[in-house]
């Protein structure tokens, strides 16, 4: 832990096959002890600019570097570690929780992957970490959304990454496994890692992350949150997209006389009118108090 | 010069089967623009396969070819749909088991009664030996593909397209899956004369696979396929007189050759014109 | 009685079938475990008919026909990743336009080169005319094929599983993609003389899905595969020999009634386990 981490895209440009450009001289630049957002719509380039600092995609120009050297040789030192979004895995695949995380100790293990003592110490204290001991010999398929991504981030702790790539983590992902997903995101911040987290969920951005990065088409603006994610920015980077609403007052908190606004894509939000207030509907375990607040309203 | 030309025309029985093998080119093609948009090429490979058992107990039993090859096709499908619906398998490792367990039920069975059919003929196909009643029965089979293809193009298109909208638009989205079915069988078995069971996938995809590359509209999509799918049967079928008879193999292989020249030169979705945006987009 | 069942072993050439037929059916099995969760169980019907024209080529040329056949049962596959990459057509039209042409091209040279190679036994097999060099030939490629893929199982599980991780530890996923194709195409090699192009696709699907009906973890997911495989080949051979009836055929019937079996009995994916799950509880759904 004692070299500085960094990831630095460096004008990059990236085209499909037909031609098509993806994403047009995009640069990004993160130091260590930091936890990024990746905000934009569906389409803007986002899992391009993933694909590209993960290898999976060459740029036609420019260069991507982790630590001042190549994707390809940061992978070798398993520097990298991904953890893919829930849609991407078969889980009907014959493996398990240990399985999975065992995968993540393959780069430090012989030709054969032959396990050692050490590979299976680090795999079991990984998943400690995450709370899924007991669910080591359960098939991935008969788990829970909230644990199926606690297992890949596992393996992610397994593999001693530093560079964690985290593609829409809290979709599917009950209440307390978001909250324990963020704390260990902040753990691995404290040591001096760097999360790069892909997202819809604007709300949920300044809670736990520190920098943001803003794609569409290329990194329109990347930085600490207060700087960075502000609504002229946002504007930018969604365009018509955004829903926008703006509130002149508010009852949650008592403010000084600045309008409330609210900036969304599509995690569509419930909206009190007049004395009422705002809050998350698609937040899963939540979905109660909105519902006993509205029959309140409805009583009024 | 052009009485060598001619001379495959002399015989009765070779213009016969470039007549034959055009209509059932120019069937297929047009199927084969359904085909290929709904995503089903493998699903034409595996029925061409399917059909092989009914073929044998039709000729065994000395039925009409078509309606034993027809019945066994379905049969197949349905398979196919049952343990699709049942387990986790993926889709086409679920073809592959139905459609080769048919496949070896023919070829058990031929081999059991190696007098009645000739193997060769199914697989490899025999257009130049087809008899007069065969041809009658291609001629049906293909009679009324095409008009239900010509009545019901529209709502075909709209289920290949999005079957959600066709649903909502209050179509039986059901009948039309299982109309494409059954067509798509109808047409493998009047195509299995003519190319043979390895080969009839071929001209069930690639004309529409090549009219695709070549056109963004589904009308002129079909005129390519149609197009191109009668021309390389007729010249193929005709060429085989050069070739020992192997029609199946010169009219696919023309068939592709002229697939490999739109990959490449396609005005728009083509490998070069890819090229060019692309070195102007950096 | 008894003699009349142990009456086949007597022979030579049907010793020559069980070996051949044990070692095509394992490492065909093996291979299945393998495209079946990758969803690459047509690509081996894909290889297997591409490699028509390039037996044919390989004869005209005297080279070694293994070769030939396993050339272009590659090109097949380069060709198929390649057009795909490069256009917009979907991957499975690709694959049907790439093998067809394949095999097409293979039939054309073939009535054109006067070979006394027989059409038949390449589209089927000849498992009980396999003599001694078939024999060593189809035992060379198998059992290097097979010693590759146990040794690399673990690489390759991981590629097929989730090839993104396998990038970000450094594997080269390109290297596993074109390794995974090459065995399947040696694989097909290694099978032509037994089952024949034709069949050789039932050996490659029809295995792996009896391993995951009736497993959820990797390990025992091989071993029923093989086991079943292997049961086949050699009962199929068994059956054929008594009956007449074409080897590849019963080999390949036989599958699918193990396979049918499975699909009813095995204990948490199958027919009836789904139904006794129902009828209990509500299975275990994973919620949120």
């Amino acid at each position: 832990m004692t070299v500085p981490l960094s990831i630095d895209v460096r004008d990059v440009t990236v085209t499909y096959p037909n031609g098509n450009v993806a994403l047009r001289d995009a640069t990004l630049q993160l130091g260590p002890g930091t936890i990024c957002a990746l905000v934009g719509v569906n389409g803007s380039g986002k899992s391009t600019l993933f694909k590209t600092i993960m290898g999976f995609l060459r740029p036609g120009k420019g260069a991507v570097q982790i630590n001042g050297r190549p994707v390809r040789e940061a992978q070798r030192d398993n520097l990298v570690a991904y953890v893919p979004q829930g849609e991407e895995v078969d889980w009907t695949f014959p493996v398990s929780v240990w399985d999975v995380v065992m995968m993540g100790r393959y780069g430090y293990m012989n030709f054969l992957r032959i396990a050692r003592a050490e590979d299976r110490r680090v795999a079991a204290e990984s998943l400690a970490r995450v709370g899924m001991e007991e669910f080591r010999d359960r098939q991935i398929g008969e788990l829970s959304g909230g644990q199926r991504k606690r297992v890949f981030l596992a393996r992610a702790l397994a593999q001693r990454a530093r560079v964690i790539l985290l593609d829409e983590p809290f979709t599917g992902v009950d209440v307390q496994t978001e909250a324990a997903i963020i704390d260990l995101l902040r753990e691995l911040r404290a040591a001096g890692n760097i999360m790069l987290v892909s997202t819809h969920n604007l709300g949920s951005v300044p809670e736990f992350c520190d920098h943001v990065a803003l794609v569409n088409r290329t990194v329109l603006a990347y930085g600490p949150i207060d700087e960075v994610f502000t609504e002229e920015n946002l504007s930018r980077a969604f365009g018509g997209v955004l829903r926008h609403f703006r509130f002149d007052e508010s009852t949650i908190q008592k403010h000084d006389e600045r309008a409330v606004t609210l900036l969304t894509d599509d995690e569509r939000p419930l909206v009190f009118g007049k004395g009422g207030h705002l809050e998350y509907s698609r937040r899963q375990g939540r979905e109660k108090i909105v519902e006993e607040r509205a029959e309140k309203e409805d009583d009024r | 010069m052009i009485d060598a030309l001619l001379t495959p025309l002399q015989y009765e029985y070779m213009v016969k089967a470039i007549l034959v093998s055009g209509l059932i080119g120019g069937v297929c093609a047009f199927l084969s623009c359904f085909i290929t948009l709904r995503g089903w090429s493998l699903m034409g490979d595996a029925l061409s396969h399917a059909v092989v058992p009914g073929v044998a107990v039709a000729y065994i039993a000395g039925l009409p070819f078509a309606a034993g090859a027809f019945l066994t096709g379905l049969l197949a499908a349905l398979g196919m749909g049952f343990v699709k619906a049942k387990t986790a398998l993926r889709e086409d490792a679920v073809i592959g088991v139905v459609f080769t367990s048919f496949f070896a039920l023919g070829l058990v069975l031929i081999s059991l009664y190696p007098s009645s059919v000739d193997l060769r003929t199914i697989v490899l196909g025999n257009i130049l030996g087809i008899s007069d009643a065969d041809i009658w029965q291609i001629a049906i089979v293909s009679a009324v593909t095409l008009t239900v293809l010509g009545l019901k193009w529209r709502d075909l298109l709209l289920f290949c397209f999005d079957p959600n909208q066709a649903r909502a638009l209050g179509l039986n989205v059901r009948a039309l899956h299982f109309t494409l079915l059954t067509l798509l069988a109808a047409t493998a078995v009047a195509a299995l004369q003519t190319v043979g069971a390895c080969l009839v996938v071929a001209v069930l995809v690639t004309p529409g696979a090549t009219a695709y590359l070549l056109t963004d509209r589904f009308g002129h999509m079909i005129a390519i396929a149609t197009t191109m799918g009668t021309g390389t049967s007729l010249v193929g079928a005709y060429a085989s007189y050069y070739f020992d008879g192997s029609t199946g193999g010169c009219i696919v292989t023309l068939q592709t050759a002229i697939f490999v020249l739109a990959f490449i030169f396609a005005p728009k979705h083509g490998l070069l014109a890819a090229r060019a945006r692309r070195e102007a987009a950096v | 009685m008894i003699e009349t069942l142990l009456e086949p072993f007597e022979f030579a050439f049907m010793r020559n079938a069980m070996l051949a037929g044990a070692i095509v059916g394992a490492v065909c099995a093996v291979l299945s475990c393998y495209l079946v969760l990758k969803g690459w169980s047509l690509m081996g019907d894909a290889i297997s008919h591409a490699v028509l024209p390039g037996i044919v080529i390989a004869y005209a040329l005297g080279a070694p026909l293994a070769l030939g056949a396993f050339g272009s049962g590659l090109l097949c596959a380069v060709l198929t990743g390649y057009i795909k990459a490069n256009s917009r057509v979907k991957e499975d039209t690709v694959m049907g336009v790439v093998f067809t042409g394949l095999f097409a091209f293979g039939l054309v040279i073939f009535t054109k080169i006067r070979t006394d190679l027989h059409l038949d036994h390449i589209l089927f097999g000849n498992i009980l005319g396999i003599d001694r060099s078939d024999l060593i030939e189809t035992l060379l490629v198998g059992g290097v094929t097979l010693i590759v893929v146990l040794a690399l199982r673990r690489d390759l599980l991981l590629f097929c599983f989730d090839a993104g991780h396998a990038r970000s530890i450094g594997l080269r996923t390109g290297l596993l993609y074109y390794l995974l194709l090459s065995l399947l195409a040696a694989t097909v090699v290694a099978s032509l003389k037994a089952v024949g192009i034709i069949l050789v696709v039932a050996m490659l699907v029809t295995p792996g899905c009896i391993g995951f009906l009736l497993a959820d973890r990797f390990g025992p997911m091989l071993a029923l595969a093989s086991g079943s495989a292997v049961f086949s080949t050699l009962s199929g051979a068994y059956v054929s020999f008594f009956t007449d009836a074409s080897p590849a055929g019963c080999i390949v019937l036989i599958q699918t009634l193990l396979f049918a079996i499975a699909l009813v009995f095995a204990p948490k994916r199958g027919l009836l386990a789904g139904r006794f799950n129902r009828a209990q509880s509500t299975p275990p759904q994973p919620a949120g």
